[in-house]
């Protein structure tokens, strides 16, 4: 059987000199170069090639590019695995691999066709109501009967090994589509001298000139159209693409388009991406995205065999292909009769059945002088053939044509049919433009639009050649004037096509007599006409409603070729004109669109660059592990040995309470602050006072948001009378600064103070513990280390081998501290030189762990308590709190809620076995028995092994804290099953004098 | 994705920006005698109007400069952008 369908003349676009073999449901076949996957199965007589959604009935294919429905397929196989891929888009690769979806065992004999049988079960909102009861059936019987019956194709569960890129361009003009108006304005636009990208899905440019038989000045339509993408390829000025699929349109005129790179490419460079996802802003996007054909409805009018009447055409003429050899052509206007000349041209008698009761376009002349009878007034009624069609009942209309009065039964091995056209207005639609009903097609087009978008051609409901081009022409130049001072247009050539006379509004055939066959309206989502009557007579009538209830028109297939027709058979229902019944929304993307070419190179660390201190080479080559903190990496422990986090954390910890540590502080915000009016920000910004800070003196302040809510704390010092040094977390640096900026440029622009971010600027090293003093002092000999040179809050320049050093002294970790600050550059080599004069003194470094386990234990508040629920006063920070002075947020404090005694405030967690360590998060509750829901009194937001008591320490945010001290209550946690008695203790754990850091 | 022409850089992409809130809010005078009421409308209430609305944006990935955007919210058209100091002109 092989290519046994192929026709036997080479006038379209594949190389017969090139075999390409691919398999399908196991099946060897051949192809050509140029086939795609339908073509090359339909010239091998394979049209089954899936099951429906919903009924599991075989299906074959309807169409021939993206308005396909049916013919979806798994591709390849293993981590390149695709689900749900469009057969008729797919270009023949050799070795391709595909297979049938939706389906088990086999496409030939699938055991959910019994859907088909039991079809009472499936009507319209089937969903919604068949499975709703009994409710204990869900979980067990129906969903997992609904997920293995339905459903389409299966996602991969390995890694895409395939390499998505993303590109931005602008443009003057996007043409999207490259049929004859698309190319008349792409040319025009580009004669004029504006920037144009034509778009074209298709591997070939030419749209309908690649398959209609006209003529253009003196060429051949195809001839035209190739002289055309010529004349554009030697402009600079255009971009040519196509494999291209203009998808969505979006604000501003921006619209995604996603190229299929290397798909078609046998053996693509490893340098190649897969797919390509274009984000284009363009001044001006112009739709000639042309027309799709309609189906008609029938009974069985899915059996595969049957497609529409345009896609056989294009199927014989680019593909050298036959949809069959004994061919019906079923239709309600003069387009299919091309086809029917197409079969002629390749000794083919087709049967022709025309809805209407007469004809006299050019065409029709044509087929009948050629002594072709053709079955006026008449309408196919039902088919036959399981998994093929094999036989159709056409039957005569009675003058109403709401019934059949004669039926035959006419054997058949393909149905071509036509309904007539509808403009591709997605993008049109999806760009905001409100559609208006054209009568004269029997169609919306576009009408008033919001954005700078034009539709031309058959998109516009221009259906003649002569039309289009002139469209094409005029508003290529009339947009790319905009853009150009050429002022350069260029004329319409003459051109000839067939006359055509009106179609007939019908597009539902009556029921045959004595039988209800299913006439399909979307065989995507198998919506049948009589799905459409149970929605209205449940009384469903806005169409959006009929869409969610029936799935008419929705999921990858967006209606393409069902939209019309529902419309139409609700409008007739319910005897409403079609505008009145109104369109849905048409919704991005127009067609499928890979996960991978949205995520393109964001995967892994999603292309984000990582921080790293100065510091980070000494880091990893002393076995720090690191974690991330933002973008930065920051050394979370360094294991000694076999150590593991618990036990190195514990010994960094006692080591600084003990000795002396060193910790890496370079990524804390840094921001300086200059201007006259710099100490009145501050005094605004924080909630203390600072405007008699005297130089050299730094301070610790807090910052509010305006409701009240405590939004970051650091050490700010004054380095001289206009300038300050600020230091955030690390997590709100960048917020900090943002904030900062507002109230500088919105609230108070007549301030004259600049603030600039210095994180990058200074690397920061915390040295900590009993014996920093000792160590400094030795390091900077120069230096009055003692406690009346260098007070606490005290600052000193120094430096040391020619390096300037700024020395605070400010702790973190509760004990006698200094943070050394040097340029960044010299960040390496400054904590080198207190490492190794650190020797002496047992020095070890410590990470982010015991870092936060020397905060916990003082109870100094982070990131987990400063959570954008707490005021100062929940946090035990009311000192800091000015009440001489006003301050952003500080009207909010004595908001009614926020002066309740009884608010949930910090304090401290011990558990009364000393052993078990209280997961942060863990609800906090006063009796453990009692029936559930129990009242939560507060969380745990903070937990750490205390290395002063060697047992755990908890910091907790609970109702009415300060009164609970003394309590036992119980830390659970019902997700770990966890329930541990506690009790409640001040939040300052260790040295709650704060004598340590002032000695 | 919306095209937000900063007045101090031109025009760029929306994911230079970030987006500031109502930019006819004011906020009291510091050390003002305000009531709870007139407090919360500041903090909290904003109106939500369909169509055009002004509106502070950040020019975060750009020149770090605040300004004015005015912007319809239920069709994003851009009528116009202004420094803090500068009034709109449509
Ligand atoms: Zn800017």
């Amino acid at each position: 059987m092989s290519n046994s369908f192929r026709t036997t003349n080479s006038t379209g676009l594949i190389n017969k000199d090139k075999k390409i073999n691919f398999t399908f449901n196991g099946t060897i076949y051949h192809g050509y170069e140029g086939d795609t996957l339908a073509s090359a199965l339909i010239a091998n007589g394979v049209h089954l090639v899936g099951r429906s959604f919903k009924y599991h009935r075989p299906r074959g294919f309807l169409g021939v590019g993206v308005e396909e429905p049916n013919a979806m397929v798994q591709l390849h196989d293993g981590n390149k695995s695709e689900p749900n891929i469009i057969a008729t888009e797919v270009e023949l690769v050799e070795g391709l691999k595909a297979k049938s979806q939706n389906c088990w065992p086999s496409v030939q004999f699938d055991i959910g066709e019994i859907n088909n049988v039991l079809n009472r079960f499936f009507p319209a909102g089937f969903y919604y109501k068949t499975f709703m009861w009994p409710k204990s059936f869900w979980m067990k019987i129906y969903e997992p009967f609904i997920r293995k019956a339905a459903g389409m194709g299966k996602a991969p569960l390995l890694p895409d090994p395939d390499r998505y890129e993303h590109n931005y361009e602008h443009c003057d003009v996007l043409v999207v589509g490259s049929g004859p108006s698309g190319l008349a304005s792409a040319l025009a636009a580009a004669k004029n001298g504006a920037r144009v990208i034509l778009a074209e899905d298709k591997p070939n440019f030419g749209g309908s000139l690649l398959t209609d038989e006209v003529t253009i000045g003196n060429m051949s339509g195809k001839e035209w159209a190739s002289d055309t993408i010529s004349q554009l390829k030697s402009m600079p000025n255009v971009i040519l693409k196509k494999r291209s699929q203009v998808f969505g349109y979006y604000d501003h005129n921006m619209t995604v388009m996603i190229e299929r790179v290397s798909d078609h490419i046998e053996n693509p460079s490893k340098y190649t991406p897969r797919q390509r996802l274009h984000y284009i802003r363009a001044g001006e996007v112009i739709v000639s995205t042309g027309s799709i054909e309609r189906p008609i409805s029938f009974g069985n009018n899915d059996r595969p065999g049957i497609v529409l009447a345009s896609a056989a055409k294009e199927y014989m003429k680019v593909y050298e292909t036959l949809v069959g050899k004994k061919p019906i052509i079923f239709t309600n206007n003069d387009t299919a009769y091309s086809t029917a000349l197409e079969f002629i041209k390749n000794d083919i008698e087709p049967i022709i059945v025309d809805t209407r009761d007469s004809s006299n376009g050019e065409l029709v002349k044509e087929v009948q002088q050629k002594g072709i009878s053709i079955k006026f007034n008449s309408g196919i009624a039902d088919t036959k053939g399981h998994l093929k069609i094999n036989s159709a009942i056409i039957g005569k209309l009675d003058s109403s044509k709401e019934s059949f009065i004669l039926e035959e039964t006419v054997e058949c091995d393909c149905i071509c049919m036509s309904g007539g056209w509808t403009p591709t207005v997605h993008l049109s639609s999806q760009a905001g433009n409100k559609l208006k009903f054209n009568d004269d097609i029997d169609a919306f087009v576009p009408d008033k639009k919001r954005q700078k978008e034009t539709a031309i051609g058959a998109a516009n409901g221009s259906f003649t050649l002569n039309q289009s081009l002139a469209e094409g022409f005029q508003v290529g130049f009339d947009l790319s004037n905009k853009f150009t001072d050429q002022n350069n247009p260029t004329n319409s050539p003459n051109s000839n096509e067939p006359s055509y006379e009106k179609h007939e509004k019908l597009w539902c055939m009556p029921l045959p007599s004595g039988k209800k066959p299913k006439r399909f309206i979307d065989f995507q989502n198998d919506v049948a006409v009589s799905d459409v009557e149970l929605a209205i007579r449940e009384g469903f009538r806005s169409i959006e409603h009929v869409k969610r209830y029936t799935t008419l028109g929705m999921a990858g297939d967006q209606g393409k070729t069902s939209n019309l027709n529902g419309l139409q058979y609700v409008s007739k229902i319910e005897k409403k004109i079609v505008p009145e019944v109104g369109h849905t929304t048409f919704r991005p993307p127009y067609t499928p669109v890979t996960i991978g070419a949205i995520v393109g190179r964001e995967v892994g660390n999603h292309y984000l660059p990582t921080r790293k201190s100065p510091i980070h080479t000494w880091h990893e080559e002393n076995n720090a592990v690191f974690v991330a903190a933002g973008l930065w990496q920051r050394p979370r422990y360094y294991p000694r040995g076999s150590e593991d986090m618990n036990t190195a954390v514990n010994r960094e910890a006692a080591n600084v309470r003990k000795n002396v540590g060193i910790c890496d502080v370079t990524t804390l915000g840094k921001i300086d602050i200059k201007g006259p009016d710099a100490p009145e920000f501050l005094n605004r910004v924080y909630t203390n006072a600072w405007l008699k800070l005297p130089v050299g003196k730094a301070r610790y302040g807090v910052m509010l948001r305006e409701d009240g809510m405590v939004f970051d704390d650091g050490t700010t010092s004054r380095l001289s009378e206009n300038h300050f040094h600020m230091t955030t977390t690390t997590a709100q640096a960048a917020n900090v600064l943002s904030h900062l900026e507002y109230y500088l440029q919105v609230v108070w622009p007549d301030l004259d103070v600049n603030v600039l971010s210095t994180t990058e600027q200074w690397s920061g090293i915390a040295v900590a513990g009993p014996k920093s003093r000792d160590l400094l002092s030795k390091l900077f000999p120069d230096v009055d280390m003692s406690n009346e040179g260098l007070p606490f809050m005290g600052l000193v320049d120094s430096s040391i081998d020619g390096i300037k050093a700024r020395i605070y002294r400010i702790s973190f970790s509760g004990e006698l501290a200094y943070e050394v600050n040097v340029e960044s550059n010299y960040g390496l080599y400054m904590w080198k030189k207190i490492m190794e004069v650190g020797q002496s003194f047992d020095i070890q470094p410590y990470g982010t762990e015991a870092l936060s386990t020397l905060r916990i234990e003082m109870g100094h508040v982070a990131g987990a308590e400063l959570d954008g629920r707490t005021i100062p006063f929940d946090v035990g920070l009311n000192s800091m709190v000015s009440q001489k002075k006003d301050f952003i947020g500080k009207r909010s404090l004595s908001k009614d809620a926020f002066t309740e005694s009884d608010r949930q405030t910090i304090v401290g967690l011990v558990p009364l076995d000393k052993k078990t360590k209280i997961p942060e998060g863990s609800h906090i509750i006063e009796d453990n028995s009692a029936v559930a829901p129990i009242p939560k009194l507060g969380h745990v937001s903070s937990s750490c092994w205390s290395v002063e008591y060697n047992n755990p320490f908890s910091i907790a945010i609970i109702k009415d804290g300060k009164n609970k001290i003394g309590k036992n209550l119980y830390a659970v946690s019902p997700l770990k099953d966890i329930s541990i008695p506690v009790e409640v203790v001040s939040s300052h754990y260790v040295d709650p004098e704060g004598s340590r850091v002032r000695s | 994705m919306l095209e937000i022409k900063c007045p101090y850089c031109g025009k760029r992409s929306q994911n230079e920006f970030s987006y500031g809130g109502d930019a006819t809010i004011k906020r009291p005078q510091l050390g003002e005698e305000i009531s709870t009421e007139d407090w919360d409308n500041f903090v909290y209430y904003r109106d939500n109007p369909r169509g055009k609305h002004s509106e502070l944006w950040h020019h975060v990935s750009g020149c770090r400069q605040w300004f004015k955007v005015s912007r319809d919210t239920a069709t994003h058209e851009i009528f116009d952008t202004c420094k803090m100091n500068e009034d709109f002109n449509v």
